[in-house]
């Protein structure tokens, strides 16, 4: 990894980091983009894989998404990860995009980096000097833009475990199966040990220039009884917490509308996973 | 024009060598040197999934790979399924016998992909099948015929059904 970080030093904005290259190839093969240099982590053996960490786990910037999907400690400890993963593209496309890749690139449709902004994960990111952790609420800038300097590179994200009763969800709103997604939704709900929703975290993909958290349901759910919160009506306020675009494949209305009634949907089964435990427990 | 670096990987059982630029991809690789031309190139740029082929036995898109990341990897084309010139592999049989493919031009990587998937999934169900599927484009069948293969081929692989 030294020698990565020297590389990324040396050349600036004319290197570029390959991970799965699910994402950059295609940029590259239509041009949409160009590097003078590419640097591979392909084998960069410290980049891969998935360790506990305090609670929570660690994963391995280089960490292929369809690894991430089948591993024990991802589903235990961070099950919204797991949840969203099946999401991503298609079978052939996780086996070789990585978490990493998919949060480093940024793009606003993707569905890693809501998670992270929804469980406020972190990013390690490392450069010849050293190494720096990054919130997720200060990794994501703009359309493919993040806190990762040209002469950096993302190495592990980190996700804490939820020590408390709690639901989670996923969904998204796509024309075909692994298309981008107009619009998706990440919800985590957590209530203390009387039912009382005492943490929510959601997510949205899609509706906006960068994945974005949505305040306005978070503040609305929090203190409710999770039994008696109605999702449908507190999902619509997420209406006011998106600054979607509209383009070819649907306008700005569109996305607003359909992706508030998807966060009302995906706030019911996250909801309906606690009442769920709490009737089994 | 950079650089010619050498290639080496094993191509369907046998050593493959070669060279090309840096940036020339593992399908162009496959076709062009490995004369693997079951390989097919639709967009070139990962959506059709006409150019799968197995990487160290995962489906991966071809056109998404530089050649040089396969060094020392072991690759299976669609050239590279059956045992023998003589026969079929299973997924190759059921898409003849349920009229899996018209034109022909998608049918490798279905035929990759759908061998991958029933790896993993050895009893999908219908819908199971229509994900496992949905990563490659068909303009001609309409999917049916596909969805009728991948079932029989699962049934044969899973012994004889």
């Amino acid at each position: 990894m030294a020698d990565v970080v020297g590389l990324l030093a040396e050349h600036g904005d004319d290197a570029k980091p390959l991970a799965g290259g699910q994402s950059l190839v295609p940029m590259l093969a239509m041009r949409l983009t160009r590097f003078e240099h590419i640097v591979d982590l392909n084998r960069v053996d410290e980049l891969f894989g998935v360790e506990s960490d305090n609670g929570g786990v660690r994963i391995g910037a280089m960490t292929r998404q369809a690894a991430v999907e089948t591993d024990a400690a991802v589903a235990e400890r961070v099950p919204l990860l797991h949840l969203a993963t099946p999401h991503i593209g298609h079978f052939q496309i996780r086996n070789r995009g990585t978490i990493g890749g998919s949060v480093a690139h940024a793009d606003p449709a993707s569905e890693y980096p809501a998670v992270m902004l929804a469980l406020d994960g972190t990013a390690e990111i490392a450069s010849a000097s050293g190494t720096r952790e990054v919130a997720a609420s200060e990794f994501f800038e703009s359309t493919f833009m993040t806190a990762v300097a040209p002469d950096e590179l993302l190495i592990a994200l980190r996700f804490q475990a939820w020590d408390q009763p709690a639901g989670f969800a996923f969904d998204e709103i796509a024309r075909r199966s692994g298309d981008f997604a107009l619009a998706g939704a990440a919800v985590g709900i957590g209530t203390d040990g009387a039912g009382r929703i005492n943490r929510a975290a959601v997510g949205m993909l899609g509706v906006g220039p960068t994945p974005r958290r949505a305040p306005s349901v978070e503040a609305a759910l929090m203190g409710l009884a999770a039994a008696d919160a109605d999702p449908h009506e507190i999902g619509r306020l997420a209406a006011d917490d998106m600054d979607p675009i509209g383009d070819v494949h649907a306008s700005a209305e569109y996305r607003r509308r359909a992706g508030s009634t998807l966060v009302g949907r995906v706030l019911a089964s996250a909801l309906a996973q606690l009442t769920q435990e709490a009737g089994n427990g | 024009m950079a650089d010619q670096v050498p290639l080496s990987m094993t191509v369907n059982g046998r050593t493959r060598r070669g060279q090309g630029e840096p940036r020339l991809t593992l399908a162009d690789f496959l076709r062009e040197q490995a004369l693997c031309t079951g390989v097919h190139l639709g967009c070139e740029h990962g959506v059709c999934g006409s150019c799968t082929v197995l990487m160290d036995g995962e489906a991966v898109r071809s056109c998404l790979l530089f050649a040089v990341q396969a060094e020392g990897a072991h690759i299976t084309t669609v050239e590279g399924l059956a045992p023998d010139d003589e026969t079929l592999h299973p997924v190759q049989e059921a898409f003849r016998d349920c009229h899996g493919l018209q034109c022909g031009f998608c049918t490798p990587g279905f035929v990759v992909s759908v061998a991958a998937f029933l790896e993993a999934n050895p009893d999908p169900s219908d819908d199971e099948i229509r994900h496992g599927i949905a990563g490659n484009l068909c303009r001609c069948t309409g999917y049916q015929g596909i969805v009728a293969a991948t079932r029989q081929a699962a049934g044969v692989m899973r012994g004889g059904e």
